[in-house]
């Protein structure tokens, strides 16, 4: 399904709406769809009802964490250096430097049941992976995403307003961190079944008795 | 895994009926036979009725995801045998189908037929258990599960002498199969296929027309179509539902558009339509491999461009999706181009099945629960990952 | 009539309890520890060390090249390296694993590591009757536990260990095959020498990086080594170009 016409078709249809398409260089060629959280659940219930598009069937429901990345990109400046006869205008090659926008994000793959056709990909991305890191939960028009918006809640931390019951449900409720995000560290006795891997066995003893063992463990 | 988080004495109080009784909490599980691993239900009973049903996940967490982050995409294979170990052999193929569309691989023809062939025989000894596994939770203890044992068992050996390992498989290989299949293993398979109807025939003899089970499974746990579509619901639920979607008629991934079968169909989406949907799912799969089987053609059995060490996708990203025997399983991936994919995402059909488990058991007796997620079929190394 | 579907199945019951006195099909279980079911040729456990010749450590296939401990999805295989040199399983010198421990409670039998050793000398076992008494030091193999004789391959793996054996001979044929140029040879790695040991062996006159595959009648013969697709073979060849010029790439994967 191109997403050109379906982009223009919502952006007719909701005004107001912010759309950007994704774009995926990889050979498999499922672009995706960029939504504004604000107006996320119009769309969602456009995309779901509207008679041709009847998209009833939500598939597939992802977190996925994107740190802040450091990118660095070569472009041409054009300079005033000092050459042998003064001043002249070159074309010098600057490593220009930027830090990538911290945010946390949710794919959903979406599917007709009933005209079988799809995947429409959704994206929606939070403002940052600190504190401001509230979506919209599509738990009310799709119930396929109660478990999975609850896991990513539980796995990445994302907060879903308007999910009936968000809870975690793979990690226990005093558990605090969320393992899923790419900065997560583990705490050093996580693997309190050791095993005969000396660096397992000297972490764990280093863990419960507090010394650091000498030697092979 | 969390518990239910109520206030201790605002809990009692909820639980006070108003005619004077008393409703009660049971924790089924995780220990427990009936919930087919560590799985847990916290249930609220009214006498013998349900009112109330949380299930409660988490036991068998592993976070297979985040291993995943850190291994290579081969390192990622042998991992999915875990997810649900009944069906390694269709994990393999959801994750391969997932990295072939990421990295735009082409899989040969023979490959292409082995793994309909391995894929298939997995759906006949899941299909197999998993009625196995429902009889023995209505109280049928013993005899048809293993009978259907008996089965699986020359399909596991088959698994064995081709893949190495019954139950974890570690079969296919990105752009083809691991290896090839051995002399006389064709000929063992079909003659492994040609009897799977006279089993299913006995098995049938020896249940369908029970009235006991009758009794027991009709009218029990029933979804009706609109909701098993909105909770995402896939595979044989609902397909026993009415719904008419298998993903090897709506894809066609693979090359199942070569195939002549049928989708089995149910009216009602109860727990006997759900039992039957199976037996029926199992005469066509058998079609299926008498079909694949006459056709395999001669050829390479994997891609030899692809590259077993130091395989890096470009940046991008894909979701493969397949039929696997309990639903819908799919595979999302995305690539920065590095030989660890950055996400790896697996949309276990187990887990998703289990959404409306509350709305199927709410006014049963509490012995119902145990068939209905019994015909459900969930295996817990998918659902907590 | 209410419950002729209850006796019709006890009459299949019947007919499969009898059934099983005489169709060996019904009875499809053997009484264990007495009794072993018959072993499938292609089945796997844990991985094992292969060596040549009579002694164990001397003829280690090994050249403690770290490719399966980077390889190992769970992480399971410890291997320190030597310092100094011995001839290989071809006759190149190489280094030799110091230490090759495998913690099998960690294991996970997933072949990975043979399917990605370019020296053939980590093969899967089939013994499985293994118990220990303690998670911890029994369930830590060293590379004496793990070492197992050529001999003993052949006897659990016999197809696939006579496809590796003709593999081997091959190669060793073409190291000894004096090289009129080592640069072309390291070059063109895959071209196989014309000798009479490649000649008899289907496995090493197909050129592994053409690009069609050996034929299937060749490789369904030989279900292991089938899955050796020209990469596995061309590492060997690139991690050993001549005798002048050793072992440089093992470092060169380790280090990656």
């Amino acid at each position: 399904m191109t997403l050109e016409p379906l982009k223009a078709e919502l952006e007719a249809n909701i005004p107001g709406c912010q759309l950007e398409i994704v774009n995926n260089p990889s050979p498999s060629g499922q672009h995706s769809l960029l939504i504004d959280p604000g107006h996320a659940l119009a769309i969602a219930l456009y995309l779901r009802d509207a008679a041709h598009l009847r998209f009833d069937y939500l598939s597939n429901v992802t977190g996925v964490d994107w740190p802040s990345r450091e990118l660095s990109e070569k472009i041409k400046v054009k300079k005033i250096v000092d050459g042998p006869d003064g001043p002249v205008e070159k074309e010098v090659d600057e490593v220009v430097k930027t830090q990538t926008h911290a945010h946390l994000e949710v794919v959903y793959h979406l599917y007709s049941m009933a005209l079988k056709h799809g995947p429409v990909i959704l994206r929606m991305r939070t403002e940052d992976r600190a504190d401001r890191v509230h979506l919209p939960s599509f738990t009310p028009i799709w119930r396929s995403a109660d478990f999975q918006e609850r896991e990513i809640f539980d796995l990445y931390g994302i907060l879903f307003d308007g999910h009936p019951d968000l809870r975690r449900i793979l990690m226990w409720d005093e558990f605090e961190d969320f393992p899923m995000r790419r900065d997560y560290v583990e705490p050093d006795d996580y693997e309190y079944e050791p095993t005969a891997h000396d660096d397992v066995l000297k972490k764990t003893i280093a863990h419960y008795t507090g010394e650091t063992p000498g030697g092979a463990a | 895994m969390s518990t239910l988080t109520l206030d201790p004495i605002a809990a009692k109080a909820s639980l006070l009926k108003k005619d004077g009784g008393q409703l009660l909490e049971v924790s089924m599980g995780p220990q427990h036979p009936s919930t087919h691993g560590v799985f847990r239900m916290d249930v609220v009973l009214d006498g013998e009725n349900v009112v109330k049903l949380k299930p409660i996940f988490g036991y068998l967490h592993r976070n297979h995801e985040k291993i995943a982050e850190d291994e290579t995409y081969l390192g990622s294979m042998p991992y999915t045998d875990r997810l649900d170990y009944f069906c390694s052999i269709t994990n393999n193929w959801a994750y391969a189908l997932a990295v072939e569309s990421l990295a735009g691989i082409e899989v040969p023809e023979r490959a292409q037929y082995i793994r309909v062939i391995t894929a298939e025989l997995t759906r006949l000894q899941n299909h197999a258990s998993l009625v196995g596994f429902l009889m023995q939770d209505m109280g049928a203890s013993g005899t048809p599960l293993m009978y259907a044992f008996r089965e699986r068992e020359k399909i596991l050996d088959l698994f064995e002498s081709l893949t190495g390992a019954r139950m974890m498989c570690n079969y296919m290989r990105f752009g083809g199969c691991r290896v090839d299949l051995p002399t006389g293993w064709l000929d063992q398979a079909k003659k492994v296929v040609a009897a799977f109807p006279k089993f299913l025939d006995e098995f049938e003899n020896l249940l369908v027309s029970n009235e006991i089970l009758m009794a027991r499974t009709q009218g029990v746990g029933i979804i009706p179509a609109e909701l098993i579509v909105n909770a995402g619901i896939t595979g044989p639920l609902l397909r026993a539902s009415g719904v008419n979607y298998d993903l090897r008629k709506v894809d066609k991934y693979g090359i199942y558009d070569r195939f002549t079968f049928r989708v089995p169909l149910g009216d009602h989406g109860d727990v006997y339509d759900r039992y039957m949907i199976r037996i029926l799912e199992m005469r066509e799969s058998v079609k299926i491999l008498e079909q694949a089987m006459r056709d395999i053609p001669e050829g390479p059995f994997t891609d030899p461009k692809t590259k077993v060490r130091n395989f890096r996708p470009k940046p991008g990203e894909a979701y493969g999706r397949i039929e696997a025997p309990k639903g819908e399983l799919g595979f999302y991936l995305i690539s920065d181009g590095s030989p660890n994919p950055y996400r790896y995402r697996v949309r276990p059909p187990s887990l998703i099945n289990l959404t409306v488990l509350e709305e199927m058991c709410l006014n049963r007796n509490i012995a119902d629960v145990v068939i209905i997620l019994g015909s459900v079929d969930i295996v817990m190394g998918e659902v907590d990952r | 009539m209410f419950g002729s579907g209850v006796l019709k199945g006890m009459a299949e019951t019947a007919r499969n309890f009898l059934g099983s006195y005489v169709d060996k099909d019904r009875l499809t279980t053997v009484q264990y520890p007495e009794e072993h079911a018959p072993r499938i040729e292609a089945s796997r456990n844990f991985p094992f060390l292969v060596y040549d010749g009579p002694d164990p450590m001397a003829g280690l296939r090994c050249v403690s090249c770290f490719i399966c401990e980077k390889e190992c999805p769970p992480k399971c295989i410890i291997i320190e390296k030597s310092t100094d040199k011995k001839p290989d399983a071809v006759g190149k010198p190489q280094a030799y694993p110091v230490k090759f421990n495998i913690d099998v409670s960690v294991c996970m039998s997933c072949q990975i590591c043979v399917e990605v050793c370019p020296f053939d000398a980590i093969k899967m076992d089939v013994d499985f009757e293994q118990t220990a008494t303690s998670r911890f030091d029994a369930l830590l193999r060293t590379k004496q536990q793990l070492a197992k004789s050529n001999e003993y391959y052949h006897q659990i793996h016999p197809t696939e260990a006579a496809a590796v054996d003709a593999e081997l001979a091959a190669a060793r044929a073409k190291a000894a095959a004096p090289k009129p140029a080592p640069a072309v040879a390291a070059a063109k790695p895959a071209t196989p020498a014309p000798t009479s040991a490649a000649m008899a062996s289907p496995v090493a006159t197909a050129p592994p990086t053409a690009a069609p595959p050996a034929p299937p009648t060749a490789l369904s013969s030989r279900p292991e080594a089938a899955c050796r697709s020209g990469e596995t073979r061309s590492a060997t060849t690139e991690a050993s170009p001549t005798p002048d010029a050793p072992a440089p790439p093992a470092k060169e994967t380790a280090s990656e």
